[in-house]
């Protein structure tokens, strides 16, 4: 029931955005990997007020069996949005718009994948969108190639990707909402960072083939940024487990002078 | 993590377990009548939802969110509001969550959760009227499960109850048959709050706030809601088709009174933040 109330503007005559960001700037973007423990692999993103969490089960069996894919496995991702995501309540049952983001999604990180690794298996991504706040096909691309690298699924790249588009005539990158909803056109897109190949593109609104060249532009350069900050993600999570490791008593530690007295304890118990 | 992909569970597994609990131990160490660690946070989807929490409990975790929106009452009761309760079993949270439409096990989540806060009167349901048989507040808490590792059932309703007491929503009114503002923020008229507890039963013995493993080879559980004042306001049997006897329903009770006032302290802690 918040309420929404549409903008005065989408830039201000300063040329800033309703949130304060220059035309080029995202949102604060947090990502995070090994989410759930009981996940396979899962990674959450809050980009601006968009909270995403995405979990990856497998590969493993597929049901129902008459999906199988004989030479590799299936990738089945599941894009859904809590009811309480979204300003009015979202029915609880899938939606077509659900449904065409999943496959979007799918389409999106499959080219990266090694899936003829698996024949007959699925890898199931599954996504939930916890607070949606623009551009969270995006997010969760983002979000859903860090928890498949976390499920250790062989893969040849991470995929960022960013919504870019057009509001009060300018170019913008990392639609917040408003943008979204009020702005003249949208432009989601992911990218294979090393190759530049493009793997997810979608467009709605009006755009010049000039605009759109250029907001492509930004977005790749963008895309570029979020790369990295995935690839922090996901050291940061592999650094860290291993520090907790050597927390453990039962871990050796590699000066053994300093650490004879408590080795000897270890072997009386 | 494990694959429990196939239900079949092993003697051995059930074995063990039984014989460790006749020796008076758990297998994560826990007294028999003793939660595992409860984290709540709440206000998590601030932007969106009325009203929110995440809990953990041990390795399982839950999100609730509240929605409030306006809506037509039901013919037989024109002065009440509507509350209601989902829960979903969504496949993230699990191995053993399998999509498509809800299961078994997924509507008994939803209707027990669900009857905790009903039954228990949590919410006032007359304080959700705008105007009798016109238009009435409708109060949606979801719950999804994000993590599954057992007692998907009090983690659930830690979850709902700590978004409920934290949820905000403006006041509406009725002006020339068109719903309005009035500037005002309210929060939920809560008369009573009643957070459920589940024993598990397996042989002779009885748990509270079962892991997965323990779940897996119970005979029963046994949830029962009990609110500010000590009362029990729902009960339900479950979890399996064992039966049990009345001196264990009466030590589960006790159990459940044991744990409900620092549950509900936890609550009150965690909701407090929010003013």
């Amino acid at each position: 029931m918040s309420p929404e109330v549409k903008p005065d503007f989408l830039i201000s005559p300063e040329g800033l955005r309703v949130d304060g960001r220059r035309t080029d700037e995202m949102r604060p973007t947090e990502l995070k990997v090994g989410v759930l423990k009981q996940a396979d692999g899962s990674a959450s993103i809050r980009q601006g007020k968009t909270y995403i969490i995405a979990g990856v089960y497998g590969p493993r069996e597929l049901h129902p069996r008459h999906l199988t894919l004989n030479d590799r496995a299936y990738l089945r991702v599941t894009y859904r949005m809590a009811t309480f995501s979204v300003p009015d309540r979202k029915r609880p049952a899938p939606s077509r718009r659900e449904k065409e983001i999943s496959m979007v999604i799918a389409n999106a990180l499959r080219p990266v994948l090694f899936l003829e690794e698996f024949p007959k298996a699925v890898v199931d991504v599954f996504i939930t969108v916890i607070q949606a706040d623009g551009g969270t096909r995006c997010a969760a691309i983002n979000a859903a190639s860090l928890a498949l690298a976390d499920a250790g699924i062989p893969m040849r790249s991470l995929v960022p990707a960013v919504a870019v588009g057009m509001a009060d005539g300018k170019l913008l990158v990392d639609l917040g909402d408003e943008e979204d909803k009020y702005g003249q056109g949208d432009v989601p897109m992911a990218i294979v960072p090393q190759t530049g190949e493009i793997t997810l593109l979608q467009q709605d609104g009006s755009f010049t083939k000039e605009e759109l060249v250029e907001a492509m532009q930004m977005g790749i350069n963008s895309c570029k940024y979020l790369h990295e900050l995935q690839k922090e993600a996901l050291k940061r999570a592999y650094v860290k487990r291993s520090d907790d490791d050597d927390d453990d008593d039962d871990d050796y530690d590699d000066d053994l002078e300093t650490d004879l007295g408590e080795a000897e304890l270890m072997e009386d118990e | 993590m494990g694959d429990y992909s196939s239900h079949t569970i092993s003697h051995i597994d059930h074995d063990f377990i039984a014989d460790l609990l006749r020796k008076g131990e758990r297998m994560d160490g826990r007294g028999f009548s003793e939660y595992r660690d409860l984290e709540i946070e709440v206000n998590v989807v601030h932007a969106k939802a009325e009203g929110s929490a995440l809990v953990k409990l041990g390795d399982t975790s839950v999100v609730a969110g509240v929605k409030v929106l306006v809506g037509e009452p039901y013919p037989d009761s024109p002065d009440e509001g509507v509350t209601m309760v989902t829960a979903e079993m969504s496949p993230i949270a699990s191995p053993l969550f399998e999509l498509g439409p809800p299961k078994e096990d997924a509507i008994e989540l939803a209707r027990v959760v669900d009857r905790g806060v009903r039954e228990s009167e949590t919410v006032d349901a007359k304080k959700l009227c705008i105007e009798e048989g016109k238009k009435v507040y409708m109060v949606f808490a979801d719950v999804y499960p994000l993590e599954y590792d057992g007692n998907l059932i009090d983690a659930s309703s830690i979850a709902v109850n700590a978004a409920l007491l934290t949820t905000k929503y403006p006041e509406m009114k009725l002006e020339d048959k068109k719903l309005v503002e009035t500037g005002e923020i309210l929060s939920l008229p809560i008369n009573n709050v009643a957070i459920e507890h589940t024993v598990s039963k397996i042989d002779e013995n009885i748990i509270i706030d079962p892991i997965l493993k323990e779940e897996f080879v119970q005979d029963c559980r046994l949830t029962m809601a009990v609110d500010r004042e000590n009362n029990f306001t729902a009960m339900q049997k479950g979890g399996g088709a064992g039966p049990i006897s009345m001196e264990l329903v009466e030590r589960a009770m006790d159990m459940a009174l044991e744990s409900a006032e620092s549950i509900r302290n936890a609550i009150d802690e965690a909701v407090k933040s929010v003013e």
